[in-house]
């Protein structure tokens, strides 16, 4: 059992995109605070604060996360996956991420932090996805400019990539 | 918004919570997905001194079949009973309505009990609850107790839990033989409710539950009733759910709602 007093920082560990890394945390600071403000990875963004825009989406062991209806002391010790880790280098971009720029996907930016979260975590575990079912999760984020369809396209077009460009390595 | 100062108590076993409620009772609150919670917190609904996090106490996360009940755990997340093989078998009705719970990043981080707790109005699991007969197990650091789901819900965002419990989990009974349905409206899907309905056969006729109207689900029995005597009994269920205007939806569509799914899911599951 441990208990954090509320007026106090406390010295948090995380791994974040596979680096092990430490900040400090009030008992009420945010994960979303803690992400841009301690560790300076400002990559996910932070919109309504109460779980409903879906901007401040990672993923926390393996789990879909609101970081702004988390908190910090929650994720001690856990494993955090943010927008900054997606693309395999510094100067290039991953298939989802190329995919959102071929087709338009995103205007402002703001919500894709979060939304490319979501579909890099889902097209790992789901690599066939229907339209259907790209539309049931992207109802877990608002996007105020591009009216979804170029991200649907995007989302189709890069698990499509991403399932030939498996095929090959297993048929090599 | 930012939460208000608490401190955090990251409970290990049953027991540092029972203690934690016991010591701090309504100054304390249990944490556990934080899909509610953490937003009440932002917007300084609740203000708290302690958050007890219940999520890392093993014991409390499993779901279990028993010969005619599944005992869900404090700790089971959503998506961890929609992942659950045995769910569409043995709790179809559950099946039908937790994919409405929310979207799939709230599920994944969301519980089962968590949501019976929070006891909003409109929220699917307390209406599968009381469409089903459900118990919720509750226990504090001096007893242990069953409450009957009609008994649970005591008003909007109100249960029978008294602030020094915790609820351990929820038995749901497995029924056999029977057909359940499911609708609920809200203007996106993922949204709250602004109503939603279960139905299920019983074997004297049809049960129909309804969430989003009262302020708590409320189901009602009947015998195997058609035609106008159908439209009777549903016209005077939806007036005496006593619908209200609100920004969401008028009154009378909430009633309009009652009637119409109500009609349909009856007949779905009399089928
Ligand atoms: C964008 C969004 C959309 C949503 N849509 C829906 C929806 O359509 N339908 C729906 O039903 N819900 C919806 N929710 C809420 C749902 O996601 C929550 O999971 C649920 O209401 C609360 O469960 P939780 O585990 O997150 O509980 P928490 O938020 O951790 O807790 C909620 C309350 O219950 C208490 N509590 C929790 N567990 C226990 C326990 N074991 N014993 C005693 N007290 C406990 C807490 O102290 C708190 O008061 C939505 C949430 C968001 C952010
Ligand atoms: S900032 Fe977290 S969901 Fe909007
Ligand atoms: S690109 Fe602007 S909100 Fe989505």
């Amino acid at each position: 059992m441990t208990r954090l007093k509320s007026d106090v920082r406390h010295p948090i560990h995380v791994s974040l995109n596979g680096e092990p890394v430490a900040g400090e945390a009030e008992p009420r600071t945010l994960l979303s605070d803690f992400l841009r403000h301690q560790l300076g990875a400002t990559g996910t963004h932070v919109g309504c604060e109460h779980g409903v825009c879906g901007a401040c989406t990672v993923v926390v062991d393996g789990m879909l996360t609101r970081s702004c209806l988390t908190l910090a002391a929650q994720v001690d010790g856990c494993e955090i996956k943010t927008v900054e880790g997606l693309a395999p280098a510094a100067d290039r971009l991953g298939v989802l991420q190329q995919a959102f720029r071929r087709h338009h996907a995103l205007q402002c930016g703001f919500c894709t932090a979060g939304i490319l979260m979501s579909l890099d975590h889902y097209l790992a575990r789901n690599p066939a996805p229907i339209e259907a079912e790209i539309r049931d999760l992207l109802s877990g984020h608002l996007c105020r400019c591009t009216g979804y369809t170029p991200i649907i396209q995007a989302a189709l077009e890069a698990a499509a990539q991403l399932a030939s460009s498996k095929k090959e390595t297993s048929d090599a | 918004m930012k939460p208000p100062a608490f401190d955090y108590l990251r409970a290990e076993t049953v027991g540092d919570v029972l203690d934690g409620l016991a010591q701090h009772g309504g100054d304390a609150r249990v944490l556990a997905g934080g899909q509610s919670l953490m937003a009440m917190l932002n917007m300084r609904l609740a203000k708290p001194k302690l958050l007890i996090d219940i999520m890392r106490i093993r014991e409390l996360r499993k779901i279990e079949r028993t010969a005619d009940a599944v005992v869900i755990g404090a700790g089971v997340r959503q998506a961890d009973l929609l992942a659950w093989p045995d769910l569409a078998e043995a709790l179809p009705l559950v099946a039908l309505a937790l994919p409405c719970v929310g979207h799939m990043q709230t599920r994944s981080r969301g519980t089962i009990c968590g949501s019976l707790a929070h006891a909003d109005p409109s929220a699917e699991m307390p209406l599968a609850l009381v469409a089903l007969g459900g118990e919720v197990l509750l226990r504090s650091a001096r007893r242990r107790r069953r409450v009957a789901a009609k008994d649970f819900f005591a008003g909007m965002m109100l249960t029978a839990r008294s602030d020094d419990e915790l609820i351990e989990g929820i038995s749901l009974p497995v029924i056999n033989g029977s057909n359940f349905a499911f609708r609920e409206v809200a203007r996106r899907h993922g949204d709250f409710a602004i109503v939603a309905c279960a139905a299920t056969k019983t074997p004297s006729g049809v049960r129909l539950a309804v969430g989003g109207v009262a302020d708590v689900p409320t189901a009602r029995d009947w015998p195997r009733l058609e035609g106008s005597a159908l439209d009777d009994a549903l016209n005077a269920f939806a007036y005496e759910l006593g619908a209200r205007d609100d920004v969401h939806a008028t009154a009378r569509y909430r009633r309009d709602l009652v009637r119409m799914i109500g009609r349909d899911l009856i007949g779905e599951v009399l089928r």
